[in-house]
Formats: C-alpha cells, structure tokens, sequence
C-alpha cells in the first residue's frame, strides 16, 4: 500500500514540475548551479573510478586469457567493451547516485525540516519547478557528460595499465582498441546513462521533498533514496541489456 | 507577466482575512474544529493557545500549506478556498511570512536572502533592488550585515533579516509564526515592537501565531485564543484581563506571579473606575 501511496506521489511531483516559470532568469541560473554542482562536483570521484576500473579490467582480463592461441588485442576489446557497454554507464552512476543522490536528498531534506520550502510557497513560488526540476535538468545534461568523459578514462586506464605491467604494447592495445567496433554500444550506453541520470536525481528529489521529522529523518531518506535508486538503476540496466541487446 | 512589476506602495484600506468553520483532521485526530474569526487590517491579530492547540495548523491553513477539510476562507472578501492555483500564486505574492525558524536560505547572504523576493517578482534592475534591500534592512534595524550568511548572525538578527524579506515587496498580508520562540524577553520585545510598527505603517492585515504573554499585553489587539482546536474565546488585550473564561486565564495566568499582577492590574482599573466616579459625582 505504502508503494503506491509514495508511487503515485513521485507521480505527482514529477507532474508538478511542469509549470510557467515564475522568472526565467532565476530558474536559468538554479539549472547552473546545478549543473555545476552536479556535474563539475561529480568529475573527480568520476575520473578517479574511471580511470582504476580501467586499470583493473586490463589487468584481470589478461590474467583470465592464460590461453596462447588469443591474441594480446582482444584484452583491449574487451576493456573497450566492458567500460562502454558496464562500466562506464553502470558502475559511474552507481557511484554517482551516491555521491549526487545523497546530496539531493539532504539539501531538499534541509530545506523541508527548516520551512525554507514552505517559505518559497509562500512567495508563490512553484518550488516543485524551482528546485526539483532544475536538479533533474542539470542530471540529463551532465550524467550522460560524466558517462562520456569515464569511458574515454577508462579505456585510457587500460592502456596505461596493460602497458606499464607489459601486458601488451601500446600498439597492440590500439589495434585491439580499433577492431570489430560496435558503434551501437556507445548510444546504448547513452540511453543507459539518460535512464540512470532520471533515476539517481528524481528519487532522491522525492524522498527529499516530502520528507517529514528532524534531522534524523533528512539522514535515514538520504540513506533510503540511495538505496531505492541503486535497486532501481540495476533494475533498469537489466530491463535495457535486455530490451536493446538481446540477440534473440 | 509578474505580478509586482514596482514595489507598491501600500495604500490598502480593507484587507482582512475573514475563515468560518475550519475544520481540519489529521488521521483520527480532530486538529482544527468549526473555528471562525475575522482578522482585522492594520491590526497586529494574535493566534494563542497551548502547544497542541491548533494554531500552526490554523495559520498553515490560512495561507494554504495546509488544506482544511471543511470551512470557508476569505482575503478582503474573495475566498481563498475557492481560488485556483494560479489565483493562489497571484495572492501569495502579496503575503509575506515569518517562519518560526525564520526559515532563511543558508546558501545566500542576508542581502540576497532579502533580495530573492525582488529577483524572482520585480522588474527592478539591479541598483535598484539594492536600493530596496538597504531601505528594508534598515527598517528593521539590520545594518552591516549585508554580507552575512545565516550562520553567522543571531536569533533576533535572523528573525529580523525574516521580517526584512517577508515585507520587501510590500505585502499586504504579514503573517509571523511564534516571532519570539528562541528569544530572550528583551530581544522578544523589540521583535514585537518591530512588527507592530511595520502592521501600522504599511497598514498591513498581521497575523501571528504566539504564547508568549509579553506579547499578547504588548502587541495584541485582536486575540483569537484557541483550546483544543477550538474558537474559545476571543478580544483584545484590555479584555483578556477582565475575563472570565477559566481556561484563557489559566492559560494567560499561568504562574502565581502572573496572577498577582493581574489581580493588581484589575484592582487598579476598577480604582481607576471609583475613582473616574466619585469625579462625576462631584462634578455633578
């Protein structure tokens, strides 16, 4: 019952964002804030996570193909692979729901137990389009950005790796890098990465907005929204490998 | 189209806010039940009661936080309850708010606090707007603080940048939530004063929600006391010393020492009252 009571909520609060602005020029700058926020804030723990996973799938691959009859380049398929069809979309926004989701969750949390929200409703303003939409916006517009600048890091980590440890030389990892292709994977990981992007902002902006209680409560929704959007992004990395690559 | 495309200058004549039969329930509990009132202008009109009584709830009602179940509520005539959401956006910007926690953005500085209103409703250009800013801030007594955030200033400063941003577009509305909850007595008093002053020169419709004694003899006017929810008594300040309601006077009179002093006060006035007599008498 509680499910569909905080659903159908969720449904409302997204329907509620669309409005006429109050002052375009206010919303502008609260969408850049956030982009700068979200986005900008974001770019270490992503270059950072990026750049090891990286690393480490050259490394664990090489150490799985023991076999000599594969050559040293499908090491570098497959990082290419694995970063732009899983890792780059997937574990990124893992980590980002975290890192972002939590700091939704807290600040509307904030604003909701110190009455900052009522006193914005107060002045008329609408603050389901003041403060949730542009959060949501400056995901749709940065996450995919982040995905991007992770999957060029974490190819670049698979080299270094694979190179420094003498895995494969720099030419081998560039000709395993160039063949066989798939441009598709890249606008799957696309859509993988504006789903996740919707996710990781719009719960958390829920269990924010309506939380209710103290300084207790703003923690365990924080807790709660990184939660329920890791289960959700994992759900829906599922549902879209099987929707846009099943072979069958 | 903005609402407020200057900063009006207030000439409001009749602005009161009038709700009969309020009736809100929460789950099983009855919080708000068949109250009606009538919230005069230029008038500082106080809510008390005990914690639990209903009086946030009423005034949450009252601007629209809050949905009551049942009853009618009227702005200068117009019901609010039947209002749309656009309607209701157009008359909130004429309402000005101060929150009990006086609700203060603590990502921006005092002036830009004061300043939001103005960036998100006026057309005024940027020099302007702090032209503004600067009036309200001094208004309310703030000066040199324009650059602080909310963290760094005190209780009575916060509810005083509080009153600067619920009155910087001139509302005609004021409504403040237990103004001095967190004061000392002597700060309470200038936020009470303050407000007071700010009801009759804007000749703004104010309402506060208080159960501080200090400011129901000093501030109130017309005093609406709530009991469980209910309209149980209602008058002014003169008034709630000669009443004999029980519970008002158990309320207001809490303390022996309270009690004294209105015992005190009430010799004194029917003195006074001998006194004005016995000066007919033999002017007769």
């Amino acid at each position: 019952m509680t499910f569909f009571t905080d659903f159908g909520r969720y449904l409302l609060m997204l329907k509620g964002m669309f409005s006429k602005p109050e002052n375009h020029k206010m919303y502008w700058k609260e969408f850049m804030h956030q982009c700068s926020d979200i986005g900008i804030g974001s770019l270490g723990i992503v270059t950072i996570i990026s750049f090891f996973i990286g690393a480490v799938s050259a490394v664990q691959t090489a150490y799985q193909l023991v076999s000599p009859i594969i050559p040293k380049e499908t090491i570098a398929q497959i990082v290419r692979d694995t970063v732009i069809l899983e890792f780059a979309p997937t574990l990124v926004c893992i980590v980002l729901a975290g890192v972002i989701g939590s700091k939704i969750a807290s600040e509307l949390g904030n604003m909701r137990v110190s009455e900052q929200i009522d006193a914005l409703e107060i002045m008329g303003i609408n603050t389901r389009a003041y403060l949730v939409m542009p959060k949501i916006a400056a995901s749709l517009v940065t996450i995919p950005m982040l995905v991007v600048v992770s999957m060029v890091l974490g190819i670049l980590g698979g080299r270094i790796a694979g190179v420094a440890s003498g895995i494969l030389s720099p030419e081998q990892f560039n000709k395993g890098l160039l063949s066989n292709f798939v441009p598709y994977n890249v606008t799957f990981a696309l859509i993988k990465s504006y789903t996740f992007a919707f996710i990781i902002s719009s719960i958390p902006a829920y269990f924010g907005y309506y939380v209710k209680g103290g300084a207790l409560e703003i923690g365990r929704s924080s807790t709660k929204s990184v939660v329920v959007s890791c289960i959700m992004l994992l759900l829906a990395d599922y549902v879209l490998t099987q929707v846009l690559l099943n072979p069958a | 189209m903005y609402f407020h495309n200057y900063i009006q200058q207030n000439t409001y004549t009749n602005n009161m806010i009038e709700f009969k039969n309020i009736f809100k329930q929460f789950d099983e509990k009855i919080v708000l039940n068949d109250v009606s009132h009538r919230m005069e202008t230029g008038m500082c009109n106080l809510i008390i009661g005990t914690s639990g009584s209903g009086k946030t709830v009423l005034q949450k009602c009252l601007v629209g936080l809050i949905e009551p179940d049942k009853g009618e509520i009227d702005y200068d005539g117009n019901s609010f309850t039947d209002m749309s959401e656009e309607e209701r956006k157009l008359l909130r910007q004429q309402i000005g708010m101060l929150f009990q926690g006086s609700a203060l953005f603590d990502s921006m500085t005092v002036e830009q606090n004061v300043m939001f209103p103005l960036d998100m409703f006026s057309k005024l250009n940027g020099t302007e707007k702090l032209k503004r800013v600067n009036e309200v801030l001094e208004r309310v007594n703030l000066v040199d603080a324009n650059k602080k955030f909310p963290a760094e200033i005190s209780g009575g400063m916060k509810k005083r940048v509080g009153i600067a941003r619920a009155i910087v577009l001139n509302p005609k509305y004021l409504f403040c939530d237990e103004p001095n909850s967190g004061l000392d007595p002597q700060t309470s008093m200038v936020i009470d004063k303050l407000i007071y002053d700010i009801t009759k020169e804007f000749n703004m419709t104010t309402v506060i929600n208080t159960h501080d004694m200090n400011s129901v003899m000093e501030i109130g006017e017309n005093i609406l006391y709530m009991y469980m929810g209910q309209h149980e008594w209602s008058g002014n300040k003169q008034e709630i010393i000669f009443s004999k309601n029980e519970r008002l006077n158990s309320f207001i009179f809490a303390s022996e020492f309270l009690k004294d002093a209105k015992d005190m006060r009430m010799l004194e006035a029917k003195g006074k009252m001998d006194n004005d007599r016995n000066m007919d008498e033999l002017l007769k």
